[in-house]
């Protein structure tokens, strides 16, 4: 644990001069982000933003867990992994953190996020970033988040459209206030049917970035209770407010989500595929 | 109680930078006398000190190419 009044080096004051001079952060902002714990869920293209941002910013211990490897269809928005193509892309985004921050401590999870370590892996951080691609992990990250009191930031792409929102738990809409149930299988075509927008995960994964540093800060307004949805082709922003639905299954006033059991998390094929695996 | 940083041959931003987070070690109400060898930095670190809810008490050449502003922690 790091002092909260200890020195900064010269380094530091260097390397964080540009925030530190802001009046709302300050070398005591900088020291809580020196001591702040964030756990990126997800080192794809939401995440290689949120990483970079966090680290570069001085965030003291970042947690990413992935269990793929690098491919190269990954680099065209994926912008961490340059030069690993079939690396854990845990471990090479510990490197390209290396190589921007030596001030942060990398935690490697190299593993999927599933229900026999969910609620553990998220226990030991101040603030979560979901990074995830598919709505079962969506769901079981809100899940996990809830159940151990965790804030965190939700993002999601497509194509040329992204949202981004933040939980903070019990104080408004959890995801599923705001998203009751996943859409009928095949609705949503996945990034390989759709294709994605190579910047637009780094625009919605830089806001999730903004959320956790100002979450640690204690400064400005949260997307809590707002939808941040972004279009990048007619370049706009716009929100959606949602508030907290009191029949919610896991925050509401009579909650039946006590616990992570993986088969509450299974994502259902689309009936084509059904279809083909019965075959 | 009165503090001293000397800031002579430190640059902009870091004057500033240094000077904030010696303020942000006292208390409320101390004073500060800041040491710079520049002109330019000893205007700007005052206007910023002021910005940030600060106290100006005074700004004085003490030798030739060398300031010295006296602030007080707000």
């Amino acid at each position: 644990m790091r002092s909260l009044t200890r020195k900064f080096t010269d380094d530091q004051i260097m390397r964080y001069s540009r925030q530190i001079i802001l009046p709302e952060v300050g070398g005591t902002g900088q020291r809580k982000l020196l001591n702040s714990k964030v756990l990126v869920l997800g080192a794809g293209g939401l995440g290689s933003a949120a990483i970079a941002y966090l680290a570069a910013a001085g965030v003291g211990t970042l947690g990413i867990i992935d269990n793929d490897l690098v491919e190269i269809s990954n680099l065209q928005r994926q912008i961490i992994h340059g030069g690993n193509i079939g690396m854990s892309k845990a471990k090479s985004a510990e490197s390209f953190v290396r190589t921007i921050n030596g001030d942060v401590d990398v935690v490697t999870y190299e593993e999927l996020f599933q229900a026999g370590n969910a609620r553990k892996t998220v226990r030991g951080y101040d603030f979560v970033i979901d990074g995830s691609d598919n709505f079962p992990t969506h769901y079981m990250i809100n899940d996990a988040c809830i159940l151990e009191k965790k804030p965190c930031s939700h993002g999601s792409i497509l194509r040329y459209e992204g949202y981004a929102t933040t939980v903070v738990p019990m104080k408004g809409p959890c995801y599923r206030c705001i998203f009751k149930r996943p859409p009928p299988p095949g609705l949503i075509p996945n990034c390989q049917e759709a294709g994605v927008f190579g910047v637009l995960p780094g625009i919605i994964g830089s806001i999730q970035a903004s959320e956790a540093l100002k979450f640690i800060l204690g400064i400005g307004e949260l997307l809590t209770g707002r939808l941040l949805c972004f279009n990048a082709l007619d370049m706009s922003f716009y929100s959606a407010s949602a508030e907290r639905n009191r029949n919610c299954a896991i925050c509401g006033d009579h909650p039946n989500i006590w616990e992570i059991d993986q088969r509450n998390y299974v994502e259902t094929m689309p009936e084509e595929c059904r279809f083909k695996v019965q075959l | 109680m009165t503090e001293e940083l000397d800031l002579r041959g430190e640059v902009c931003p870091y004057t500033f930078v240094r000077t904030k987070l010696k303020l942000e070690e006292m208390e409320s109400g101390e004073d500060l006398i800041v040491l710079l060898d520049d002109a330019i930095a000893t205007a700007n670190v005052s206007k910023s000190l002021r910005n940030e809810g600060h106290q100006i008490k005074g700004i004085k050449g003490i030798s030739d190419g060398v300031w010295e502003i006296i602030a007080k922690k707000g």
